[in-house]
């Protein structure tokens, strides 16, 4: 930062002493239970979406363990058919719409973006906290659903099965719960948009924006655009369902094809809902950790955009073997495969930004490692299943199961993992402990890695998904899919433990412990201020300029103003 | 820390700078009412494609089957929904009339052309009223209930059904688009009643206009699309 001010009377942060770290911030400068539940603060409502989307994420998570459970023998292991395909339905709903969709938005959205704005909230503070109830009825429904049961469609709802009122009951409540969380979807993206066309703090330009703040506005973008298209297809479903009105069911004279259409035109740019935010936390985590500007800011910027829109493009190649014609077949994969580009070229940026840098291996850097290893392949292996020859062999296997969970969770969980540990510090006033964050770290990829490889061998040799009972030829890669999946269990057991663990006994944190150089970590106190800043910051350089090091390192946070903080000013300890 | 000093300096500031309708995280007026009609823009490009979900069903099937939809359409009378179209521009016009008489400090006049707003778009709905009674007299219900009988019995031809399940839906969401309007539009009335609203600061009004103006344009291409294709 430019501005340096002059010695002023030094605000003592009482307590700790530790620099940057205010005792009295966010999380209790209002106390009691309706100022949580009825907070404006956008860093409280991204608490308050934490606590429920780990709540959906650990449901979610002990289904897929049941699941992979299932399948340690062919025939009933633990459960029969029907449950099984419960379990795989909710599986998928809980981890999809209830909590891959809102994370990193909901979560680290939320709390950051004001901060990396340099603004004191978001453009539409109420519209926040109602989206955030809007998101909790959505998850109440899915959660109903689950318990009343009945729900076997698949995540997919594929007509005319999900279309037939006299089976699956709880399908009723599950196009309510998406249609519903729908709108929370739609309204944060909207929030988004807004705040950053329109509260970015002086100085801040398009061009000096971090690269999360990109890849949030590139995410709402397709959230709004996409969300309302599943909206309609819900609602579609259900007078469908209600009063037979004949567009879907073929009985009818209607058409389950198009529920396809309808179905994945938003379920595709969805995936990338899911994964935008992770490029832009990913960013965050390669420059800060590798001590660099990032390589090619502008082609990272601009690539999220372009995926943004190309994604709506495709989405007919998830029904290449649906019956849909040659032609359309042929020119979803062309498109598939170059939206590719733009995520290689990202991933080509990234290792570029690491070269010749100083490599830091903290935690977060290690899933930021993680990521670019484990999204590489998932992403490879979407191209695999975009060759139209080889998705008719590959359709429906474990292949396409192995491809998806490599981007989804090797990828967007993974960066979720390191996003939590970056900005823990900030968010809790708490540093995590770092050895166990590797251990982790390094348990989550040999386990993901464990679990999900198997998959593409079982898939193309034939091993079909959603079945329950298979040939024994396939049982030993099941056995090791399903030991990985233990493994990876006990690494998030792992952080779940430790994290809470650091709420109490963790070390107070200081402002900035990563040296970063974004106006969360160099202006803003650990934790924050209610209303972030203490004076306005006026931007004038970009976000990853390390180079300027005096101003960044200086920046320590300790006012919460920015100020460059050097030998000669007095402060507190 | 902060807060006490914060409070002092923002006790000051209120007075001196804010007025009561500016929220404390916007900077200035001009940046509140920027982010208010970007954000209701950016809703109507949502409803937007939430219609177009049942523009594509309509389109589909209309090229799937012509001659049904041609000879469907026929039950749709081009008067009653010429007169709903008229309805709703002119309900545009004074919504408009409403924003014009804010930003003029008229408050009277702002108030007036709300409560036409709402009149207007409570016509509507009465036209639509006796449009659907008229369908069900004869059998002609969406889904599985379809059952044309009477002057209507010719129209019982496969793929009608369709056509008349997507008249009863897209015309149905469109109809709660148009109470929730009124409903907004009920509330902007009464809060200009209570004087509210000022060349200041009248964007609640700007934006339930905009609303509005969408509602009032679905219709412009649902009508012929359903009413005048034969």
């Amino acid at each position: 930062m430019a501005q340096t001010t002059k010695p002023q009377p030094v605000l003592q942060p009482a307590g700790a002493g530790v620099a940057g770290h205010a005792t009295v911030n966010y999380l209790n400068q209002e106390k009691g239970i309706r100022s949580w539940l009825l907070t404006l603060d956008h860093k409280r409502i991204a608490i308050l979406y934490a606590v429920t989307l780990a709540t959906a994420f650990l449901i979610g998570g002990i289904l897929a363990l049941l699941v992979r459970t299932e399948l340690l023998t062919p025939g009933a292991t633990i459960m029969g058919p029907d449950a099984y395909n419960q379990v795989f339905t909710m599986h998928g709903i809980l981890m999809v719409f209830a909590f891959l969709v809102p994370s990193a938005p909901a979560i680290f959205g939320n709390f950051v973006l004001p901060l990396h704005l340099g603004a004191k909230d978001v453009a539409f503070p109420r519209l926040n906290l109602a989206s955030y109830y809007i998101y909790l009825v959505g998850a109440i429904l899915i959660a109903i659903a689950l318990v009343a049961g009945q729900v076997d469609t698949g995540w997919t709802f594929y007509t005319p099965y999900s279309s037939d009122p006299a089976r699956g009951g709880s399908v009723f409540f599950l196009t309510m719960a998406v249609f519903i969380s729908g709108f929370s979807s739609i309204l944060t993206g909207i929030n988004f948009i807004v705040t950053i066309h329109k509260m970015r703090a002086p100085g801040l330009t398009w061009n000096r924006l971090p690269l999360f703040v990109w890849g949030l506005y590139a995410t709402s973008i397709v959230q709004i655009l996409a969300t309302p298209v599943i909206g309609i297809t819900m609602v579609l479903l259900f007078l469908e369902r209600a009063f037979r009105i004949g567009i879907f069911d073929p009985a009818l004279g209607g058409d389950p094809i198009l529920f396809q259409h309808f179905f994945w035109f938003y379920s595709h740019p969805a995936v990338y809902i899911m994964i935008l935010p992770g490029f832009g936390i990913i960013s965050e985590l390669v420059a800060t950790f590798s001590r660099q500007r990032i390589f090619g800011y502008r082609a990272i910027a601009l690539s999220s955009v372009a995926i943004a829109l190309l994604g709506f493009f495709v989405w007919g190649h998830h029904m290449f073997v649906s019956g849909q014609s040659a032609i359309s077949s042929v020119l979803f994969s062309l498109i598939s495969f170059l939206i590719g580009i733009p995520s290689g070229i990202k991933v080509f940026n990234w290792l570029a930004t690491l070269y010749r840098g100083s490599i830091w291996f903290q935690t977060p850097m290690l899933y930021a490692l993680s990521f670019l290893f484990l999204f590489t392949i998932g992403g490879l292996t979407g191209i695999t299943v975009g060759v139209l020859a080889l998705d008719v062999h590959l359709h429906d296997t474990y292949f396409v199961v192995a491809h998806f969970h490599y981007v989804m969770v090797g990828g967007m969980f993974v960066a979720i993992l390191g996003g939590l540990h970056y900005w823990w510090p900030k968010i809790t006033g708490r540093m995590y402990p770092e050895t166990p964050g590797r251990i982790a770290a390094g348990l989550i990829f040999i386990g993901f890695n464990m679990t999900f490889f198997p998959q593409f061998v079982l898939g193309t040799q034939g091993m079909p998904r959603r079945y329950y009972d298979y040939l024994p030829q396939y049982q030993d890669l099941h056995v090791l899919s399903s030991i990985g999946s233990y493994v990876l269990a006990a690494g998030l057991f792992l952080i779940l433990g430790y994290m809470l663990w650091s709420l109490f006994k963790g070390k107070p944190a200081p402002a900035n412990p990563w040296g970063s150089a974004t106006l969360e970590w160099t202006n803003a106190t650990t934790p924050p201020d209610a209303h972030n800043f203490a004076r306005t910051p006026i931007v004038t350089r970009g976000p990853y300029d390390f180079h300027l090091a005096e101003q960044v390192v200086g920046g320590d946070g300790a006012r919460g103003d920015g100020a460059t903080v050097s030998a000669h000013t007095p402060q507190s300890p | 820390m902060a807060p006490n000093i914060q409070g002092a300096a923002l006790e000051a500031h209120h007075t001196a700078h804010h007025p009561p309708h500016l929220k404390h995280h916007f900077t200035s007026s001009e940046q509140q009412f920027g982010a208010a009609k970007l954000g209701m823009w950016l809703f109507l490009v949502t409803e937007i494609l939430l219609f177009s979900g049942m523009f594509v069903a309509y389109a589909v099937y209309r090229v799937w089957h012509p001659e049904v939809f041609a000879v469907a359409s026929e039950v749709l009378d081009p008067v009653m929904g010429g007169i709903n179209t008229i309805v709703l521009l002119a309900s545009s016009l004074t919504v408009a009339l409403s924003i014009y008489s804010a930003q003029t400090d008229d408050q009277k006049a702002t108030v007036r052309y709300l409560v036409a707003t709402v009149a207007l778009a409570a016509v509507f709905l009465i036209v639509k009223y006796f449009e659907y009674t008229a369908k069900f007299e004869h059998g002609v219900f969406p889904g599985a209930s379809f059952d044309p009988h009477g002057d209507y019995a010719r129209y019982n031809i496969p793929y009608a059904a369709q056509f008349f399940s997507i008249y009863f839906v897209m015309t149905g969401i469109h109809g709660v688009h148009v109470v929730v309007g009124m409903v907004l539009i009920s509330i902007m009335a009464f809060r200009a009643h209570r004087g509210h609203f000022s060349s200041a600061y009248y964007t609640p009004v700007e934006v339930t206009g905009l609303y509005w103006h969408l509602v009032d344009i679905i219709w412009i291409f649902l009508f012929p699309l359903l009413y005048l294709i034969h």
